[in-house]
């Protein structure tokens, strides 16, 4: 089965692609930091930050089209929040055609949307230009913990094929005259999730039994270490200062 | 001087290796195997005959009673780097044996594992992608590539440790009839010891001249392939055919 991957476009060839995983983690999560910290009436601070995720993504050769459609992901959340906006009541209203909404209702919603969507759009950029093994390397040479970044390559490597797994069984299933309509229906899903959680133990098992065929002791062999260069200090400079000018832009407003 | 000798010629040699299931079932009911080097040895028997469980005794990731020797080395814990290094284990399922996010850190892992220089590490895994057809894949990762891909990559993380004995679990299973054709071509330019679980009678008559055939733990048969394998009423009675 083909699955479309977090990760589309990492392989691509690009100056923000050749850059150190560290220099694009480190300079990224600024921009992230900078931007959930700032307050919500700050507008233009917004701005700033979406400006330097819009120069990345153009020097990067991201798609827009593929940016646009995986920020969507967020949609859901800022909805919940939209459900609530008109029992947010503060002080002043503001009128929408027909609709009278409370200023502050409106303001926690765009506050909610401006975030996440920049955090999205940071993460999307971080994961399609640098490839994950590099990532997880950069990680753990900023002395992230060592079970995250081994978790994560895993889960990387095996999340597929247990969608896969999950996938057949539930045609299985449905081959078999399920609708999912009834009640105890409810139990055959318990089974699924029960056998899938079975099966990936089983795996881990035979995993596990073919690392120790090749001689692993428990600790993961490194071998290429990279070091940052004049080009990975500059665009880490340069962003996280961008970042740093909009948040004390929103000081200062 | 005669003991060394001795040594020096057999791969594998197996002594009266019992096994039992950690529920108490028992697998291998005593055991006793020798493989000269060089040969290639077909292991066959129905499900559940214990084939795949000999082949993880041979090095180590099982232990059970019993004395096993491969060039020479005991199995034990003591041992148990140099005997990883020296018996190659390919797993039946692709996905299991390649757990890395890209081809080249699952090739260079055993290597890097026996603490191989970083050179000689960045020239085994080019020269065995290249062994398997593979060169050029180093940074794909394997959840893109197709079933036989990952067949030729999962043999590849094993024969970039170099082993003097190759054991392979199930090499043909699932395979369409071209990749398991291309795969069994590339088997047979192998030089070293191979072992080869498979219930294909075909895949052993064309890369095993012996074939040993186990039926509830034990060997009940070992000669000739093609003795063996054109006794209808044996491949009848053993489950074969």
């Amino acid at each position: 089965m083909k699955h479309d991957f977090v990760d589309r476009y990492a392989r691509l060839e690009s100056p923000v692609h050749s850059l150190d995983a560290r220099a694009k983690s480190i300079a990224l999560f600024a921009v992230i930091i900078a931007c959930v910290t700032t307050p919500a009436t700050a507008w233009w601070p917004v701005c700033i930050y979406a400006g330097i995720l819009a120069i990345i993504t153009v020097a990067a050769h991201i798609p827009w089209r593929y940016v646009l459609t995986r920020c969507l992901i967020v949609i859901p959340f800022v909805l919940v929040v939209a459900v609530f906006v008109p029992f947010m009541k503060g002080d002043g209203v503001v009128h929408i055609g027909a609709l009278t909404l409370p200023k502050h209702g409106l303001l926690v919603l765009w506050n909610v949307f401006s975030k996440s969507i920049i955090s999205v759009w940071a993460i999307i950029l971080l994961s399609n230009t640098t490839v994950f093994s590099d990532l997880m390397h950069g990680f753990e040479r900023m002395h992230v913990p060592k079970f995250f970044t081994i978790v994560s390559a895993f889960m990387y490597r095996y999340i597929f094929i247990i969608i896969d797994e999950a996938e057949r069984m539930k045609r299985a299933r449905d081959s078999r005259g399920y609708s999912g309509r009834w009640l105890w229906h409810a139990k055959v899903i318990g089974h699924i999730i029960a056998s899938l959680f079975l099966r990936s133990q089983e795996r881990a098992e035979r995993v596990y039994q073919a690392m120790s065929a090749r001689g692993f002791d428990g600790t993961f062999p490194r071998w290429r270490e990279t070091r940052l260069m004049a080009a990975d200090y500059l665009f880490m400079s340069i962003v996280v200062l961008a970042a740093l000018a909009g948040r004390l832009v929103a000081i200062w407003a | 001087m005669g003991v060394i000798e001795l040594a020096g010629e057999f791969a594998v040699r197996v002594n009266g290796l019992k096994y039992s299931y950690p529920d108490g079932t028992p697998a291998l009911r005593g055991i006793d195997l020798v493989v000269r080097r060089g040969e290639s040895v077909a292991i066959m028997g129905p499900n559940g005959a214990g084939k795949s469980t000999l082949t993880m005794h041979l090095n180590g990731i099982l232990a059970g009673e019993g004395r096993i020797e491969v060039m020479g080395v005991e199995v034990n814990k003591k041992n148990i780097k140099r005997v990883r290094s020296i018996v190659g284990l390919v797993f039946q399922d692709p996905d299991d044996q390649l757990f890395s996010p890209t081809v080249r850190e699952d090739v260079a892992f055993g290597p890097l594992n026996m603490r191989m220089p970083v050179e000689d590490v960045e020239r085994a895994v080019k020269r065995t992608l290249e062994w398997v057809g593979m060169e050029g894949s180093e940074e794909r990762s394997p959840h893109h590539m197709s079933f036989g891909e990952k067949k030729r990559v999962s043999l590849a993380t094993v024969l970039s440790m170099d082993p003097d004995i190759l054991v392979l679990d199930e090499p043909a299973a699932n395979m369409d009839p071209r990749g398991r054709r291309e795969f069994m071509e590339l088997l047979s330019c192998l030089k070293v010891t191979r072992l080869v679980v498979t219930h294909d009678l075909d895949m052993a008559r064309r890369l095993c001249p012996r074939t040993i055939v186990m039926e509830k733990g034990l060997i009940v048969a070992d000669g000739a392939t093609s003795n063996l394998l054109s006794d209808k009423d044996f491949l009848y009675r053993s489950g074969l055919a």
